[in-house]
């Protein structure tokens, strides 16, 4: 891998760019197709080309395999403590009236939040697997 | 806390418990918060019934969307009770666990092992307690998952194939159903089992409806391991740790036949299902191949794991005949044969869990003498077994009573014999055991492990409420004569 220069400028060039748009596509979500599964996918699909362009060693060093495998049930636990939230104020489980009453304000919050939580799994799934693929002896 | 809210807190409780073991890691604490959050649960369970059968049904609207536009958890009298009972065993389960799992798993994968037996609860708990077909089918995806991650975890290699074999085979059934709530949504332009079956009621074109109910019932068999769909259970019961066996034994394969029940019964209903007789009398005799079919291959087994995993496609034959007779005494020994082979099976397969951790071997011929050497346990799984094939005054006659009864009020007398000669079959792979473990001299080295206190304490529990709910037959029998009725359209009541 050493000497493929163009792979290596091209990952670097490219790395900032997936990273932004998987981002786009999460923000974008209430409005238009995108959402946390998608960015969480898109994300992780950045932390795979870089760990293919540039080695296992070096990608655990920025993208630390512990960070990945943590963040499957925390992000579980953001959609969850979401609903227990609506909960706790007398709402219905993961009814988002209860983040705010002004009209839709609530609903979109909610879902930021939510979907937040499920950015952080998909990523974190798509990369242990990833890593626990090149893993294998 | 409110009251109103607990039906998500039903399943909430053991999904917060799963990541909470996965995010702390720590195998000291693991087993506590496991035992305590199934603890919780079967509290909860325990509060739902009493509102059920205090209040009726309870309708509860996730997120606020009113059904049926949004995912609607429905508990009435017939997941209530079933609820409880899955509760109530992964209480005795998860109690159990603690020592089973330290020597059969290593350390590094036991937070992981708990969490998928509590993700696996959550899953169970939520194919019981929602009203919504698609949900049930991502609750039926979540408890498959994570069984498939439990048995894989077996200490023989064969685990891993046993558990690849269910993969393949519990995603066709998956699948099949899934197809099924497709041409359902086609048909009706709803995903809500209420409103489905209102609008199934009052519709013309049939075709497309029966071959939804077609595929449901074939993708819920597999889950159910009807008789010819089987062949991924005996692997599956065999190579996994103890712990997963017990727990999938005796709550797995029920929830898959209280979604057949409900999709017999109350989706679809009494008329579009048992109108015609072919289905009926399909399932009669599917039903009664297993019963005979997978005894006589339960006799012939060596793998003691083996023998009771193809003994529970038997009893699980018992539980589709009595839908298939589909009448009030034919459901109600369904039902109450639901609850008791899942004492039964529970109460077993613990035992069986000690004796493995004693003995080091599933060998059947390794199991003598082992009665003087491990008095309770062995008491515990004779009072279970004596259960399983149906000695009055133990829980398996109530329910094969209430069958037999059915058989009867249909004129159908050729069901009985099957039934006896399958109870018959019963008497001889266990009464095998029994013999060998009562009656001969041992002959193998035992391990030098030594078994926890609550581990035979939890088994002993379980084989005395096999006892008791035999002896005092107003529970079970009731709980399920009031389900019987919901289910069933008025003049069969």
């Amino acid at each position: 891998m050493r000497l493929d220069v163009i792979l290596r400028i091209a990952t670097k060039i490219f790395l900032p760019f997936i990273f932004m748009f998987a981002i786009y596509v999460q923000l974008h979500g209430d409005f238009g197709p995108g959402g946390g599964f998608q960015a969480g996918v898109i994300l992780a699909a950045g932390v795979i080309l870089y760990t293919i362009t540039f080695g296992e060693r070096k990608a655990k060093e920025y993208f630390p395999e512990k960070l990945f495998e943590i963040m499957i049930p925390v992000g579980v636990l953001v959609f969850i403590l979401t609903g227990v939230y609506s909960l706790i104020h007398g709402y219905n489980f993961l009814d988002y009236e209860a983040i705010s009453h002004h009209g839709t304000h609530g609903q979109h919050l909610g879902v930021l939040i939510v979907e937040m939580g499920v950015l952080i799994t998909v990523s974190g799934s798509m990369v242990t697997i990833f890593y626990n693929f090149i893993n294998r002896d | 806390m409110q009251f109103e809210h607990l039906p998500a807190t039903q399943i909430l409780i053991p999904l917060i418990g799963a990541i909470l073991i996965l995010v702390s890691r720590k195998n000291i604490v693991i087993w506590a918060t496991a035992s305590l959050l199934t603890l919780l649960t079967f509290i909860n369970s325990i509060l739902l019934y009493k509102q059920v059968s205090v209040d009726g049904v309870i309708s509860y609207a996730m997120g606020g969307w009113e059904p049926p536009i949004g995912i609607e958890y429905r508990i009435d009298s017939v997941n209530s009770i079933l609820i409880v009972l899955v509760s109530f065993m992964a209480l005795l389960v998860a109690v159990y666990a603690r020592k089973s799992v330290e020597v059969e798993i290593v350390a590094e994968k036991r937070p992981v092992f708990y969490a998928m037996y509590l993700l696996c609860l959550t899953g169970l708990l939520g194919i019981l307690a929602t009203g919504d077909a698609f949900n049930a089918f991502v609750f039926l995806e979540i408890s498959s998952l994570a069984t498939y991650v439990m048995i894989a975890m077996g200490k023989d290699k064969r685990s891993l194939i046993a558990s690849y074999q269910y993969l393949i085979m519990g995603t066709i059934g998956a699948t099949f159903y899934v197809i099924g709530i497709g041409l359902i949504f086609i048909m009706t332009g709803s995903l809500n089992l209420n409103d489905i079956s209102e609008q199934i009621n009052s519709m013309n074109t049939i075709r497309p409806i029966l071959a939804s109910l077609a595929f449901i019932t074939v993708g819920i068999s597999l889950k159910l391991a009807l008789f010819p769909l089987h062949s991924w259970l005996p692997n599956a019961y065999a190579y996994a740790p103890s712990v997963a066996t017990a727990f999938l034994a005796s709550t797995a394969t029920k929830v898959a036949v209280y979604l057949l029940i409900r999709y017999f019964f109350d989706v679809y209903g009494y008329n579009i299902v048992f109108e015609d007789y072919w289905l009926s009398m399909l399932l009669i005799i599917l039903s009664i191949a297993a019963m005979i079919g997978a005894s006589l291959v339960a006799i012939f087994q060596n793998n003691i794991k083996k023998m009771f995993a193809y003994s529970s496609i038997a009893q699980m034959g018992y539980i589709t005949l009595g839908i298939a007779i589909a009448n009030h005494s034919g459901l109600v020994g369904s039902l109450v044969h639901i609850i008791n082979h899942a004492l039964i099976k529970g109460t077993i397969f613990m035992a069986i869990g000690c004796f493995v951790m004693k003995l080091n071997s599933t060998t059947i011929e390794d199991f003598s003498g082992i009665g003087k050497k491990m008095p309770l346990t062995m008491t515990a799984f004779t009072i279970a077994s004596l259960s399983l094939i149906g000695i009055p005054g133990t829980v398996g006659f109530i329910s094969k009573w209430y069958i037999i009864t059915g058989a009867i009020e249909k004129g159908w007398w050729w069901l009985v014999i099957s039934i006896a000669l399958s109870s018959l079959l019963a008497l001889i792979y266990v009464g095998r055991i029994i013999e060998i473990a009562w009656f001969q001299e041992s002959k193998t080295k035992e391990n030098t492990v030594t078994l926890s206190r609550e581990m035979i304490g939890v088994t002993l529990i379980a084989s005395i409420t096999t006892l008791y709910f035999g002896l005092n037959t107003e529970l079970t029998v009731d709980l399920a004569k009031i389900a019987a009725d919901s289910l069933l359209p008025g003049i069969l009541r």
